[in-house]
């Protein structure tokens, strides 16, 4: 899960990271109130989990809390990057003499965590990284060792930080490792992390990716998730415990397995080049249990979509047994009685698959028809969604 | 011959007496597994019987290798508790520890990868992985045995199904063994360990790498190829359709940004010369037509 930068203040704030008052607001109002209660100048900064939102315009200084109500009111809802804003952040102004960059993140090519450091921060990290490697240092940590007082002030001396600010710079970069370590992050990230014309370090923007897996050790994490960003039907999976991703097309997928049902998304798109250029509508993956209700609830979304106008449902039966998806198609027919009026094109192979297709056979849906393999059936439902 | 496991593999369950444990405990006797006793703390002295076989518990995976001489083990305990189960197998100095369970939290498999790296005595394969098989040698995890036998193929695959799938295209012909590395961002074994354990196993005479979106894994398995894999190698890349920052299903399944995506990893493999299917069926019609089959 990644946060809103006004959350990730409050993780930094919570766990000792230097930074600014700040506050956030969803309307011109709230964001008043937060600037009156700052005082003086303050930046009134969207809140929008997407890069370049300065440019985009969705970044203000406001001279005072009357000021900040009318940049607030301006930026709240505008489009960056497809993304709406629907928050903003009221943050204090600082005066400021430098900017660099400090961030932890999961390896995943080396299998274990970086630290990068750079003394050019405020920019695009990537491109410092592509145009100018040498000013942007990485050294990656071992999880069971953590990280020493003694290495933070080494890695800040070889990042080229000035002598006068190493012992704070290193004393922030242990407490993001905290950060890091105690909350279960997969990055952390200071862009900028500023000097003041007064001699303070603060983390002025930064971002946070927490581990969804860790969740039963935080409870506190679940409040962090933004509702209001999810897809309507994508709440209505979750809330059933599916996972499910929305996607732009028109053909419905059901699958079994995250790998087997992202080839059937592809298979799906390759199929649909000779129908026009009909995509798939969703990500749908039942997992190992394709019990009657799970089958029930994911067709039922899926047919609530109303972009959907074919369903695949594809299934090899591993561990499933595709007479218990065979039922399961067929109790949810039932179950959903006139509310299903779309296509839906089966094909089922694998763990007792002719048991399987016995019984869609012997159900004779109207609206069910089998193919016996997957690019066939994918060719099959595109067509129909070309109808 | 066949890679990392094989008639002789010696296995203990751990998490054997939970549900899942017992329901794939029963699976792999059934495959012809050697499973010769489980690990449950708390629950060490007890037998438990299943269809048949009569399977000691321990308290941990030491006192099970020493008193049965095990030299692989399954983990099927839930997230919260398999850290403390791989460290354990990893301190019995066990040789191939397979990590079934699936959400177990990144800084875990962190911690203990990095661990067995520093002991240096245990390959871990997974974690969310379907396990491995070398068909009618040994089962470990929950990789159905009966989709297809021995063969000349040799499987590498990040998604279970998509493992499932290919065997099933390429069943006729058969596998020296398949395995299920898993969709984690940290995984114990990758397509590189694989790639080369086929290149050395002589039975093994080509190789189909399936690989999915997110990280580099694939990207450096192309480079690994060109530069140290002779044996015809076929490849396979799932979600080309996926959209930047939605994760499909697998921890690890992100594209971000220009990295990740399914397009960057088929170009990358077919550099190194690998021939990439555009589909799965299509991935196991080219393989056919390389072993004239």
């Amino acid at each position: 899960m990644d946060l809103f930068e006004y959350q990730a203040r409050d993780l930094f704030e919570k766990h000792g990271v230097p930074v600014l008052a700040g506050a956030v607001a969803t309307t011109a109002d709230e964001a008043q109130a937060a600037a009156a209660k700052i005082g003086g100048k303050v930046v009134v900064k969207a809140q929008v989990k997407v890069g370049g939102r300065g440019k985009a315009g969705g970044v203000k200084l406001a001279e005072d809390a009357q000021d900040a109500r009318e940049k607030s009111s301006a930026i709240l809802g505008m489009d960056i990057k497809g993304h709406i804003v629907n928050k903003v952040m009221i943050a204090q102004a600082a005066p400021i003499d430098s900017e660099y960059y400090l961030a932890i993140l999961l390896d995943r090519s080396n299998r274990t965590f970086l630290i990068m450091a750079s003394v050019a921060g405020g920019m695009d990290i990537e491109q410092v990284a592509h145009e100018t490697p040498e000013k942007l240092i990485k050294v990656p940590v071992n999880s069971n060792q953590g990280l020493s007082k003694s290495e933070a002030l080494k890695i800040v001396a070889d990042a080229k930080f000035p002598a006068d600010i190493a012992e704070q710079v290193a004393d922030t970069l242990l407490l993001i490792w905290k950060v890091f370590t105690s909350e279960d992050a997969t990055l952390v990230e200071i862009n900028p992390l500023v000097k003041t014309t007064d001699g303070r370090i603060i983390a002025l923007d930064g971002k946070v990716t927490l581990d969804d897996n860790a969740g039963f050790r935080h409870p506190d994490h679940e409040a962090l998730i933004d509702e209001s960003a999810a897809d309507p039907l994508e709440a209505l999976a979750k809330a059933k415990n599916l996972n499910y991703v929305k996607l732009e097309g028109q053909v419905g997928i059901i699958g079994n397995g995250a790998g087997l049902v992202m080839s059937t998304l592809d298979v799906v798109a390759y199929a649909g080049e000779k129908f026009g250029g009909v995509k798939p509508a969703n990500f749908l993956d039942i997992g190992g249990g394709a019990s009657a209700q799970v089958m029930a609830d994911g067709l039922s979304i899926i047919l609530g979509d109303p972009d959907v106008k074919s369903v695949f449902v594809n299934v090899f039966g591993g561990i499933t047994s595709c007479d218990a998806v065979a039922n399961g198609i067929v109790q949810a027919l039932e179950m959903l009685g006139s509310k299903a009026t779309k296509p839906i094109v089966v094909r089922l192979d694998g763990n007792n698959v002719l048991e399987g297709r016995r019984i869609l056979n012997e159900a004779k849906h109207p609206l069910v028809q089998q193919l016996d393999t997957m690019d066939g059936a994918a060719s099959r439902a595109a067509e129909l969604a070309a109808k | 011959m066949s890679i990392f496991v094989n008639k002789n593999s010696r296995v203990i369950v751990q998490g054997m007496t939970g549900t899942e444990g017992t329901k794939h405990t029963r699976r792999m006797l059934a495959s012809g597994t050697v499973i010769v006793g489980g690990v449950t703390p708390g629950k060490g002295g007890q037998v438990v019987d299943i269809d048949g076989h009569q399977l000691p518990v321990f308290n941990s995976v030491s006192e099970a290798r020493s008193a049965t001489g095990a030299d692989a083990s399954v983990v099927f305990v839930p997230p919260k508790f398999a850290k403390a189960a791989v460290i354990d197998a990893i301190d019995a100095g066990m040789p191939l520890v397979v990590v079934i369970t699936e959400g177990i939290p990144v800084h875990d498999t962190a911690a203990f990868y990095a661990y067995a790296v520093a002991k240096g005595t245990t390959r871990i394969l997974g974690p969310n992985c379907p396990g491995i098989i070398t068909p009618g040698e040994s089962n470990i995890g929950i990789i159905p045995a009966d989709i297809a036998g021995k063969g000349p193929i040799g499987l590498v695959s990040k998604s279970g199904t998509l493992t499932y799938q290919m065997m099933f295209e390429l069943r006729d012909i058969g596998f020296s063994t398949a395995v299920g590395i898993g969709g984690d961002p940290i995984i114990g074994t990758t397509h590189i360990d694989c790639l080369r354990a086929f290149q050395d196993d002589p039975e093994t005479e080509a190789i189909v790498m399936i690989g999915e979106i997110g990280g580099d894994a694939e990207e450096r398995a192309a480079a690994f190829i060109k530069a140290n894999v002779t044996r015809p190698v076929v490849g396979y890349v799932a979600g080309f359709t996926a959209p930047e920052g939605k994760t499909m299903g697998h921890a690890g399944a992100i594209v971000s940004g220009s990295s990740g995506t399914a397009q960057g990893k088929k170009d990358a493999l077919e550099e190194a010369g690998v021939q990439v299917g555009q589909t799965p069926s299509e991935t196991a019609r080219i393989m056919r037509a390389l072993l004239n089959r």
